[in-house]
């Protein structure tokens, strides 16, 4: 039987957090792009209190698999980012936008308040190959929407949690 | 996954009111090469030393109990995950945290952060030596109160067997009072957050030790 989930409490930014855990690859790379958004609980508050966790592949599609997620050195890509959402609720990446026809992703979101972590899916705008990906496809087509970024310049993407509510996100069952 | 976790909406629970997401959760087709089933990797490099003896991170050495905890990361099937990355935090002695919004009125220890972290061995296994968490109060509801607990953060194989979860400590009177503990359904799940004392991880004359085995969901693909 599985050890259970436990609420990542109000308490954690003294432990978790860590200077480059936003820095999926450093801002200077010339492909960097900045992913960004907010966590919004049921009545569109922010939550100050949540962390954030992506992973992702490179450029190439291909997921890093050597040692080094948290000490990414030099110009290098991790593949894994961690941020806890400011008194806005706000978080932010700096990352590349990963390879493969409908690149995407995998972002966890924990927080005071959930007994268990939220899994959900970042797409970008635009792709072809987003209508053919076996993900996106298994969620109703008129709550799509909610797991596409969205794009306000050539290297800003915004990607909003809804934990709950008329625009709530798509989570996913691990 | 074989469901031990509590629901996302737990009344009694007041945060998860307006946190907790409505709709149903979507099953998603993952194919062979889903990057969530394979997650990020650490290596030693990127620990310090110290980093899994919170009793000497400081000068001086905290106040409280001296504790040792250790135990085994396993997936479901039993099989010892090894270069887990484990990471903890907690109060210190009286119940405080070292963090801004942490009101409570009980001291700080200037000999005591409460955080570490470090990777388990080629036996999934991981140890940890700090001191005993304080209970503290709050606002959930009158006179609500934590059982004393260390925050505990797991990353196995895949990014679908990430835990994040507490360690409780046996016999704690405010088991019944918790909303957090009680909010997962299952009474012999419940019974996995509580470590066990045990005499031969004891250090005499150094500090008590507490066996606690956490055990992730599957691990998707054999590699």
């Amino acid at each position: 039987m599985t050890t259970p989930s436990q609420t990542i409490g109000p308490f954690f930014g003294f432990a978790l957090p860590y200077g480059d855990g936003p820095r999926v690859a450093p801002e200077w790379h010339p492909d960097a792009v900045r992913v960004h958004g907010r966590v919004l609980d049921g009545t569109g508050d922010p939550l100050p209190d949540a962390l954030v966790e992506i992973w992702q592949a490179d450029a190439d599609g291909r997921v890093p698999g050597a040692v080094g997620a948290i000490s990414r050195a030099g110009h290098g890509f991790s593949g894994f980012g961690r941020c806890g959402t400011d008194a806005d609720g706000h978080y932010w990446f700096s990352t590349l936008k990963p390879g493969g026809p409908a690149p995407h992703i995998a972002v966890l979101v924990f927080a005071r308040g959930l007994l268990k972590p939220v899994a959900t899916r970042l797409y970008f705008p635009g792709e072809a190959g987003n209508a053919a990906d076996p993900v996106l496809s298994a969620v109703p087509a008129d709550r799509r929407d909610t797991l596409i970024a969205e794009r306000e310049s050539d290297r800003t993407y915004r990607f909003d949690v809804h934990l709950q509510g008329e625009q709530e996100t798509v989570f996913f069952a691990s | 996954m074989t469901d031990s976790h509590p629901p996302y909406l737990y009344p009694p629970y007041k945060s998860t009111v307006l946190r907790a997401p409505s709709r149903p959760l979507v099953v998603p087709e993952y194919g062979p090469d889903a990057v969530e089933l394979s997650g990020p990797v650490f290596g030693h490099a990127e620990l310090g030393l110290l980093d899994n003896d919170l009793t000497r991170q400081h000068s001086g050495e905290p106040l409280g109990e001296r504790i040792i905890v250790t135990g085994r990361v396993l997936d479901d099937r039993g099989r010892p995950v090894p270069g887990a990355l484990v990471e903890v935090w907690q109060t210190n002695a009286a119940g405080r945290y070292v963090h801004l919004r942490d009101q409570h009125p009980a001291p700080l220890d200037p000999n005591f952060t409460g955080a570490g972290r470090c990777l388990t061995d080629a036996g999934g296994r991981y140890e940890f030596t700090t001191i005993k968490p304080g209970a503290y109060p709050w606002r959930n509801h009158h006179n609500a109160w934590r059982p004393a607990h260390i925050h505990f953060s797991v990353f196995g194989a895949a990014f679908t067997q990430r835990l994040v979860t507490q360690m409780y400590f046996p016999g704690d009177p405010l088991f019944a009072h918790d909303p957090i503990f009680q909010s997962v359904p299952d009474e012999k799940a419940r019974e996995r957050l509580v470590a066990r004392f045990d005499l031969e991880t004891t250090v005499p004359e150094q500090a008590l030790g507490y066996q606690w085995d956490i055990v992730l969901g599957a691990t998707p693909m054999e590699t």
